[in-house]
């Protein structure tokens, strides 16, 4: 029998839009208000909402849960009533063991004190006694990789050296339950790799950890379970690639805006499908479908459908258009779509990517109407590799 | 009251911490370091004995050394007082990035900021105590009194401080109201002055629960004379309820305190 070590059952929590009484002046008015109208924790006032509303879950012993959510969707509000910094307007909340959160690194830094002084603070402040601290500052110092500027006020620090020195104090607390909102993607690639391989062997140590962040690959690659949040409501719970799937879907479908401008072409539909239909998720090498369908108000005009696929940046990973495909442009009928249909292999590495989609007008070499991060997808590999580029290792010895 | 000492219990290295940054803080980049310690109670003994010149002025009797290091004596917990109570009732708008990302108890605050100005009035009494043992002041068992009225004096401060803590972070006039109060408060409360001086309305001064910490220090340490047992009592009293009650709702607010900063 597994041990739920964090519960929120039917939590909802009620905020304010707009001010509160800051001063003496607003308050006796409100003051007599209140006499009147008796706060209820059911129903929502003139300027309240809820940010949560019924949200319900459950974490076992030595479990990696993630939270994902566009912003807004109430996932910094479940961490702050998770660490007990709010309480919720109704519902319960319980916790089995000690817990500490990595909710933003380095929010206890003092300027003015070196490193070494703010790694006292901060551990300190992130529930360690003195005497852990002192048993692990040699280890914080060499994971941060300030060994140099160590005993250098914060204040003189870069924020990537900012960020790596919160981070490394707070890997280095060990917890029961171990919180973490968005903290991975701190530093530069060779300390982004060490923090991620940092948060494997936490979880291997058996903590139970927390992970709210955007980074969907790393929630793909780190959890056991995963919660979608949308609006204050719990949207979808289960496996992360499941969860991760419902979450892209319904941003991408969001994304979607009606176009009302009259084009003499326009594309109308931009879908992705795996081998089962539709899908965001990949495994390496899997096949991939992606259908356009476009349509055109003048005949007669040559055509080419362009595809590229960029990463968030928007670096051009990969290009191909219909007409260089096919060999010949494409014509339509007025009133009558089209839907093209690319075949694809998804030979990629892990990661998050976009499809891009354009329509060019090929004897003026004009792009007609384009969909910008029509569709995003993430790939997921068993595998441990990096990079954009899959090139299937496999490993021999002799 | 039970369950915030077992939380201060429980997190006594980040009191301590928490309070230790306040300090260096405070002396970090600063050329005179500790000497900005006994800048102020030097400040105050200077008015005093501007006030006391007058006095004699008006009376036509000489200023007498004993009256000086009354002040002296005086001066020190009053800037202590004055120092804390300033800075811990803006602990908690002080340390916001801290409030609204992290949990622990809040009372960590307003207690580390005391505690860091208790540490100057530590070193400001070791120079007090040279100055007093230069112009030879004796000793005597009634110094044992000292320590006592000093914990009165700090139970006090931490009711007061903790309890203005939490109103300022609700609304941010206490922090003017305590400003004007402070400045005013030393006509007051005899530091630059005697209670006696009064003459029948002097118990009017001492209702002031500061006035008899500061006498019953005057009266042991340079008049070797035992504190008036009644007034001491007074201040115990009150600075006794006033930690229980703003302990009790302090605790009680803390869980609005991310939401209402």
């Amino acid at each position: 029998m597994s041990e739920h070590v964090l519960e929120f059952e039917h939590v909802s929590k009620k905020f304010r839009r707009g001010e509160l009484h800051d001063s003496l002046r607003d308050l006796l008015p409100s003051l007599v208000s209140s006499l009147w109208r008796r706060a209820s924790n059911t129903e929502l006032g003139q300027r309240e909402f809820w940010a949560l509303e019924d949200v319900s879950f459950s974490v076992t012993r030595g479990e990696a849960f993630g939270i994902i959510g566009p912003n807004g969707a109430g996932k910094s509000t479940v961490l702050k009533i998770l660490v007990g910094i709010m309480n919720p307007t109704s519902g319960i909340k319980t916790v089995r063991g000690s817990l500490s959160a990595l909710i933003e690194v380095g929010a206890g830094f003092h300027p003015d004190l070196t490193g070494r002084e703010n790694i006292f603070l901060n551990g300190a402040i992130l529930g360690m006694s003195r005497k852990q601290i002192q048993a692990r500052l040699e280890e914080i110092i060499e994971f941060s990789g300030l060994n140099k500027f160590i005993d250098t006020p914060v204040k003189r620090y870069s924020s990537g050296m900012y960020a790596r020195l919160g981070f490394s104090i707070a890997c280095h607390v060990e917890p029961d339950i171990l919180i973490v909102d968005e903290v991975l993607s701190v530093g530069d690639w060779t300390f982004q790799n060490k923090s991620m391989a940092k948060m494997k062997s936490i979880l291997k140590s058996g903590a139970t950890v927390i992970f709210v962040s955007h980074n969907l690959k790393a929630i793909a690659e780190l959890c056991d379970r995963a919660l979608y949040l949308d609006a204050g409501h719990v949207q979808a719970t289960g496996r992360p690639s499941e969860v991760i799937d419902r979450y892209v879907r319904r941003a991408a479908a969001e994304a979607e805006m009606p176009c009302v401008e009259v084009k003499s072409a326009s594309i109308d539909r931009v879908d992705l499908r795996g081998v089962n239909g539709e899908s965001s998720l990949f495994r390496p090498g899997e096949r991939g479908f992606v259908d356009v369908t476009v349509s055109v108000a003048t005949a007669d005009e040559p055509f080419t459908v362009a595809l590229s696929l960029r990463d968030e940046s928007d670096n051009l990973f990969f290009y191909v258009d219909s007409a260089g495909l096919a060999g010949h442009p494409l014509f339509l009928v007025p009133g009558k779509p089209k839907t093209i249909t690319f075949e694809l292999a998804m030979h990629l590495g892990p990661g998050s990517y976009y499809w891009n989609v354009a329509l060019v007008q090929l004897t003026l070499n004009r792009t007609v109407d384009q969909r910008r991060m029509a569709r995003r997808f993430v790939v997921h590999s068993d595998v441990h590799v990096q990079g954009i580029a899959n090139l299937y290792p496999q490993l021999t010895s002799s | 009251m039970r369950k915030a000492l077992h939380l201060l219990r429980s997190h006594r290295d980040l009191l301590l911490m928490i309070t230790w940054r306040d300090i260096q803080v405070k002396y970090k980049q600063s050329v005179m370091g500790f000497l900005w310690a006994i800048l102020m109670p030097s400040v105050i003994v200077l008015s005093g004995v501007v006030v006391r010149v007058a006095f004699t002025y008006v009376s036509g009797t000489l200023i007498r050394p004993e009256e000086v290091l009354g002040i002296a004596v005086k001066s020190l917990p009053w800037a202590f007082f004055v120092a804390s109570i300033r800075f811990s009732s803006v602990a908690l708008i002080a340390n916001q990035n801290l409030l609204t990302k992290i949990y622990f108890p809040r009372l960590v605050f307003p207690i580390a900021a005391i505690a860091s100005q208790l540490f100057d009035f530590v070193i400001a009494g070791a120079v007090l105590v040279v100055v007093l043992t230069f112009f030879g002041v004796g000793v005597s068992v009634l110094l044992l009194w000292v320590p006592l009225l000093v914990a009165i004096l700090v139970i006090l401060v931490l009711g007061l401080g903790i309890l203005l803590s939490a109103a300022n972070l609700f609304f941010r006039d206490v922090k003017y109201v305590v400003e004007v109060i402070l400045t005013f408060a030393i006509f007051f409360t005899p530091v630059l002055y005697e209670a006696e001086m009064l003459g029948a309305r002097a118990h009017l001064l001492l209702l002031n629960p500061v006035a008899p910490i500061l006498e019953g220090l005057r009266a042991c340490v340079i008049l070797h004379r035992a504190p008036d047992p009644f007034w001491t009592a007074y201040s115990a009293c009150v600075a006794a309820l006033l930690l229980v009650l703003s302990v009790g709702t302090f605790i009680r607010l803390e869980p609005l305190f991310a939401e209402s900063i």
